[in-house]
């Protein structure tokens, strides 16, 4: 009996050390018998003999359908095609009218998508497209990735560049013969470009005040 | 408001049935055996999830009466905090903000893909993401939005309406850290962007550090897989950050050197600041507090004890302490904060008042480990434009009690 239990700690121990030597130096902490305890912290993780690696190799152009994004800045990630505030306009009429109204102006869904340049000044902010969005090809990421709502990563490239352009016109911000491409679209001066300063909270100063305070 | 004046009828008829609610020890009525104790129950089902007493049915997510959409697909509900003791919410309770509705996705067909600048993309499925060493974490989580009706005068009612955008949640998934490490972090990429698989693919540009220091790729809360209204089959968890960051159903993050200001971090989910300017990537949830009870629409029966109970919380680390008022915040005195008190996570306060029937204005005032004080609105307003569609409300809130004992919002009016 004796001589059994004896031989079981041996394993036990002898498994435990040649356990830590495989994890390196990724382990924080063993108990008296170098049993790993684990770390503490925000990400406490067991210690593990070797690093999981279950991810699947892919290759950039196997991602190509969910690569939508656009850097809006300066307009990377917009892709080949063009369109006319013209075919913009039939775009919209087939596509969008039905909740954002005749030009834009608000339906049924959704309000303004014109005007309120020069309103942030004022406390009745009006926020479409042409007021808020300092970069004009947030117009095309959003509209891709998002529009029509009933229907959105259906349009075609050329068909988000025209409807970007109908709206970009409605605002005044490009003429009634424009054509959007890449190139064309990061072009394009929004007038809220310089609208926007970083994060700089915290912007109080409240005091702990306990009695008689106000 | 139905279900308000129901309570109010229930409290009148108690307070008749017992004579008055202080005077209720002396006239209690004998008590007989309930049918409950002289029958069997329901038979225990082969299988079921369970679902809280037919009793508690007025306990629901709703969304705001006050600010209507035009339609109900990028829109929010929110949680009955009034009805939530304890720091966390339940999985059928924590409030919603989706911008095109909730899809339903089949675990086994969704796949996370990590690309960009990165030495290897690589594409997750569900089954591999639950391999991974896993971490749980308490967190709160809010919607920049919350509080955005009540800024200078009472709109909402209940603390449902007015605080309702906050949940608590145990989550549990895996840190963000170990699969992107995993992929090979170029060392210029500073930024990543989380995308989800939704009908909005909603989407955000995350400083790198935040993403390496405590960002979760989460499938489970509270014990049981996502909802779906909440991220199923994964999601992002930034904890202390505006709720929309941590992208729900979530299928690419995407690794650059530079962020990619879209429409939901320039035109929406920016701060009004004087002088026509926006302030952007404003994304700590800044220390805060609200009273749950005695709050909004609630009744009280009559002078006596009461216990002033709320939650206290801050996206920049703990809470230290929570003063509370009954006079409108002319003075205050510290409420005993409830363990855990946990980083970046709901905290439960209590105080115990003895109302004498006048007139009274209840109000909290958390303070967090920076050091950093609840501010008054008036306080928020010096620096800040307050007016319209305004995020990130973090002012202190009061609630009025009058001579009738009925409580309402009082914010704007203390
Ligand atoms: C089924 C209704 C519906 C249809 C169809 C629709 N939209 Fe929208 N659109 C909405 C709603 C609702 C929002 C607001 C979404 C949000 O803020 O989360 C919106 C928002 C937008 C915005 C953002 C406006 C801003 O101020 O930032 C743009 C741009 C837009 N839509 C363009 C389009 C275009 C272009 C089409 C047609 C190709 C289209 N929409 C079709 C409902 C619709």
């Amino acid at each position: 009996m004796r001589s059994a239990r004896r031989k079981l700690i041996f394993v036990l121990i002898t498994s435990a050390l040649w356990g830590c030597a495989e994890m390196g130096g990724r382990m924080a902490a063993k108990s008296s018998t170098g049993i790993p305890l684990g770390s503490t912290g925000p990400h406490a993780v067991q210690p593990l003999p070797d690093r999981p690696r279950f991810g699947q190799p892919m290759s950039e152009a196997e991602l190509a359908a969910w690569n939508i994004d656009i850097r809006t800045p300066d307009g990377r990630g917009l892709p080949a095609g063009q369109g006319s505030v013209a075919e913009g306009r039939k775009v919209y009429e087939a596509k969008c009218v039905a909740c954002h109204g005749a030009d834009a102006k608000g339906g049924p869904m959704y309000g303004t998508m014109v005007g309120g340049i020069g309103s942030f000044t004022t406390n009745t902010r009006v926020l479409t497209p042409g007021s808020m969005y300092p970069y004009a090809p947030i117009l095309f990421d959003y509209i891709r990735r998002a529009m029509p709502l009933d229907r959105p990563q259906t349009l075609s490239a050329d068909e988000v560049y025209a409807v970007s352009a109908y709206l970009l016109n409605l605002n005044g911000l490009v003429s009634a013969d424009a054509v959007m491409d890449a190139a064309r679209l990061a072009q394009v001066q929004m007038p809220n470009r310089n609208g926007f300063l970083l994060d700089d909270r915290p912007d109080t100063r409240a005091q702990r005040c306990m009695t008689s305070c106000k | 408001m139905a279900r308000i004046s129901s309570r109010r009828d229930f409290l009148r008829k108690t307070a008749a049935l017992t004579g008055g609610a202080v005077a209720a020890s002396a006239a209690a009525a004998p008590l007989s055996v309930p049918p409950s104790a002289q029958e069997p129950g329901r038979p225990i089902p082969e299988a079921m999830y369970g679902m809280p007493s037919k009793y508690e049915a007025h306990v629901a997510r709703r969304r705001s009466d006050v600010l209507k959409n035009r339609q109900n697909w990028s829109d929010w509900s929110m949680t009955p905090l009034q009805h939530q003791p304890g720091i966390i919410t339940p999985n059928g309770l924590v409030f919603e903000r989706h911008h095109a509705g909730t899809p339903d996705i089949d675990p086994a067909k969704h796949r996370l893909a990590i690309h960009g600048m990165v030495k290897q993309p690589l594409a997750f499925a569900m089954d591999d993401l639950v391999r991974y060493p896993s971490v749980s974490r308490f967190h709160f989580h809010e919607c920049s939005g919350n509080g955005l009706t009540d800024w200078l005068k009472p709109a909402s009612t209940t603390v449902q309406q007015t605080h309702g955008l906050l949940s608590g949640v145990l989550w549990t998934g895996v840190p963000a850290a170990t699969l992107l490490e995993e992929a090979g972090i170029d060392p210029r990429g500073r930024w990543a962007l989380f995308e989800g698989a939704d009908a909005a693919a909603h989407a955000r540009s995350i400083r790198m550090e935040k993403v390496l220091d405590d960002a979760i790729i989460a499938y489970a809360m509270n014990g049981e897989r996502l909802r779906p209204e909440n991220g199923y089959p994964v999601r992002l968890v930034l904890p202390g950050w505006e709720g929309n960051t941590s992208v729900k159903w979530l299928r690419r993050i995407k690794v650059s050197d530079e962020p990619w200001h879209l429409r939901s971090e320039t035109a929406r989910y920016t701060d009004p600041m004087p002088e026509g300017k926006w302030r952007q990537f404003s994304m700590v949830m800044e220390c805060k507090s609200v009273i749950t009870s005695p709050s909004g629409g609630q009744q009280l029966k009559g002078p006596g004890f009461y216990e002033i109970a709320g939650l206290a919380w801050s996206g920049a680390g703990r809470i230290r302490a929570v003063d509370v008022s009954v006079d409108g915040g002319r003075n205050w005195r510290e409420a005993m904060v409830e363990e855990p008190i946990m980083d970046k996570c709901l905290t439960r306060f209590k105080a115990g008042w003895d109302w004498n029937g006048a007139p009274a204005v209840l109000m909290s005032r958390a303070l967090d480990s920076t050091g950093y004080v609840q501010p008054a609105v008036q306080e928020i307003q010096k620096a800040r434009a307050i007016a319209g569609f305004v995020q990130h409300h973090n002012g202190i809130q009061p609630w009025s009690v009058n001579a009738k004992g009925e409580v309402r919002n009082a914010i704007g009016q203390a």
